[in-house]
């Protein structure tokens, strides 16, 4: 299931502001990608590329190519409807339907891409909500709103929403950045156990977060505000985190600015 | 009240203050402009009910006045003469024309109306949501008198030809069979009402999604929805309570409308199988016509009815209250 994601010459426009400049890099697949930088350097715009969200901001435009295994999301012809049911993505803060129960937030998905039977419904639900270590938590309450869940509990629903349509890549948008240090954790072993399955990108602000769970990190920064942010490097975690070959990583990493 | 106040942070007195003391030094807490804008706060709420209180009791008075009088039955009696000798007369006429042309005006009134707030605040171009935007609140403020000008001069001579075409089509079900009189009917009430609805309704449910949250839609989205499974799943179940909210406005005036129905319909103190027969009445039509002319037996006869209306709206609101809090911890306020 999962995919290489391989991006070339990629910019991104809001209106006439270029926001990332020129990003090119390789996304494996099975492991986790991490994008870490400064504030307003672009790397929650270029993850909302990778499953074409940005052009859903007013006057949001990508030039370039991002390839998902021997596809571009951006060819002529290709439905952006389509690309999101394959590259599932999780946001900052927990957005379950207010409106829904827990089933019916994980079975939110599969009812858009077509009609099941109530017996696989079931087993689908089981087993996402199992993917997303919440099914003990909630298997006596699925018929509940998914809003009462604790803001963890909801991070994890919004996971099981989006594995549970089997999707090639999830892409995570600062997943633990409202939640305290437990839910953190669980997520962070989640995250651990998806990648078996699933090519993971997740944009943070916690570096120890990218180390702990990422295998490789990119490193983005701006030259000034108003100035595009550029991708400065792309590694294994390890050695950006030990001995990165630009200097601006090692002064980010160190806390020297940012 | 007047001890939500207390603004106390110091450690708890030695020995518990009797309720008297304790009164007293809540209202030694208490600022003068805080006692000033409590009382006209407090006056303005008591003033309210005292009024309410009165139109009931005055109400409820003569009604009763007339009831005791009535030799028909007040429900079932389709004729209406407070004056003739014994005095008969009944609502069975008015209740139906009020709640069939409310219907009518509510079955065109409501999906148009939540079509076009949908239009205005997830498809259309801002350059062009602005100017419609506008024009529906000018709809709004338009008088009901205006309303009832325009359905008698323009609008009854056009729908012969809609009347004609459901006749041959639908004539058979008997309900939109048609006779060939004017089309001064209660399904013509209906048309004219549910255009003078349209505006609140449309101007509530537009506020109503403009509310949901982006990150509810950019959820859906991301799961791969269309524009309008994104509707689906996440602007019309959020704006839901809304949308009734909004509906029951339109019902209420719908309920209410008095000159243009007046205008509009030719009034027959009867029920027609056809709702494109002209004939039938509504409350509020029947105590405008009849009002002017009406002895003090009539008025109050009429004032009965008007009860009855009130009746039916406190009803109806109930009603939708019932069906928003049957599914509150789904509404998303709490989200």
């Amino acid at each position: 299931m999962a995919k290489r994601i391989d991006v070339s010459g990629l910019n991104a426009y809001y209106g006439s502001f270029l926001a990332i400049e020129d990003i090119s890099m390789t996304i494996e697949p099975r492991s986790v990608t991490a994008f870490i930088g400064p504030s307003g350097c672009g790397k929650s715009t270029f993850l909302r590329t990778l499953n074409r969200m940005h052009e859903v901001t007013p006057g949001g435009r990508v030039e370039g190519k991002v390839m998902l295994d021997d596809e571009n999301l951006y060819g002529a012809g290709v439905d952006p409807v389509s690309v999101r049911r394959e590259v599932g993505m999780v946001f900052q803060r927990p957005n379950p339907f207010p409106t829904m129960s827990v089933y019916d937030n994980v079975a939110a998905g599969l009812k858009l891409n077509g009609s099941y039977k109530k017996s696989e419904l079931d087993d689908i639900v089981e087993r996402s909500l199992k993917g997303a270590n919440l099914w003990n938590e909630v298997k006596d309450r699925l018929n509940k709103p998914g809003s009462g869940l604790s803001g963890g509990q909801q991070q994890r629903l919004c996971i099981a929403r989006a594995i549970a349509v089997e999707p090639n890549v999830l892409l995570m948008d600062e997943p633990c950045s409202a939640l305290d240090p437990i839910s953190t954790l669980a997520i962070e072993d989640l995250i651990g156990e998806l990648k078996e399955r699933f090519t993971i990108v997740i944009v943070t602000h916690n570096m120890q977060q990218a180390a702990r769970v990422s295998d490789r990190t990119a490193f983005f920064n701006l030259a000034a505000v108003g100035q595009p942010g550029k991708l400065i490097e792309i590694d294994e975690t390890e050695r950006i985190f030990s001995n990165p070959s630009v200097q601006a990583t090692e002064d980010y990493i160190s806390g020297r600015f940012g | 009240m007047d001890i939500t106040t207390q603004t106390s942070a110091s450690p708890p007195p030695p020995a518990p203050l009797s309720p008297a003391e304790q009164k007293r030094a809540a209202r030694a807490a208490t600022r003068p402009g805080d006692r000033i804008f409590l009382g006209l706060s407090r006056g303005s709420g008591i003033f309210l009910l005292v009024i309410m209180a009165a139109i009931a009791v005055f109400l409820t008075w003569r009604a009763v006045l007339a009831l005791s009088e009535n030799e028909g039955n007040f429900f079932t009696t389709f004729e209406w003469n407070p004056t003739g000798n014994p005095p008969v007369f009944g609502i069975a006429v008015l209740a139906f024309g009020t709640i069939v042309s409310s219907i009518i005006a509510m079955a065109i009134a409501v999906p148009v109306a939540v079509g076009i707030a949908l239009f205005l605040t997830h498809y259309a171009p801002r350059r062009l949501s602005g100017p419609i935007a506008y024009v529906i609140d000018l709809l709004a403020a338009v008088p009901s008198i205006v309303y009832g000008l325009w359905g008698a001069l323009f609008l009854v001579p056009k729908l012969e030809g809609l009347y004609g075409w459901l006749d041959d089509y639908l004539g058979w079900t008997g309900i939109l069979a048609w006779q060939g009189g004017a089309p001064r009917s209660l399904f013509t009430v209906g048309i004219l009402l549910a255009i003078m609805i349209l505006p609140i309704i449309t101007n509530v449910s537009r506020e109503v999604f403009r509310q949901v949250p982006q990150s509810h839609q950019e959820a859906a989205l991301a799961l791969g929805a269309t524009r309008w499974e994104v509707i689906r799943m996440a602007v019309l179940p959020f704006g839901r309570s809304g949308i009734i909210s909004a509906s029951m406005l339109g019902l209420g005036r719908a309920l209410g409308e008095t000159m243009a129905v007046a205008m509009v319909l030719s009034p027959l103190f009867d029920i027609q199988v056809s709702l494109l027969d002209f004939g039938g009445g509504t409350f509020a039509q029947n105590i405008a016509s009849k009002f002017g002319e009406a002895s003090v037996m009539g008025q109050d006869a009429l004032i009965a009815s008007g009860l009855v209306l009130f009746v039916i709206t406190l009803l109806v609101n109930g009603a939708a209250r019932m069906i928003i809090a049957r599914r509150k911890e789904f509404s998303g306020a709490n989200a």
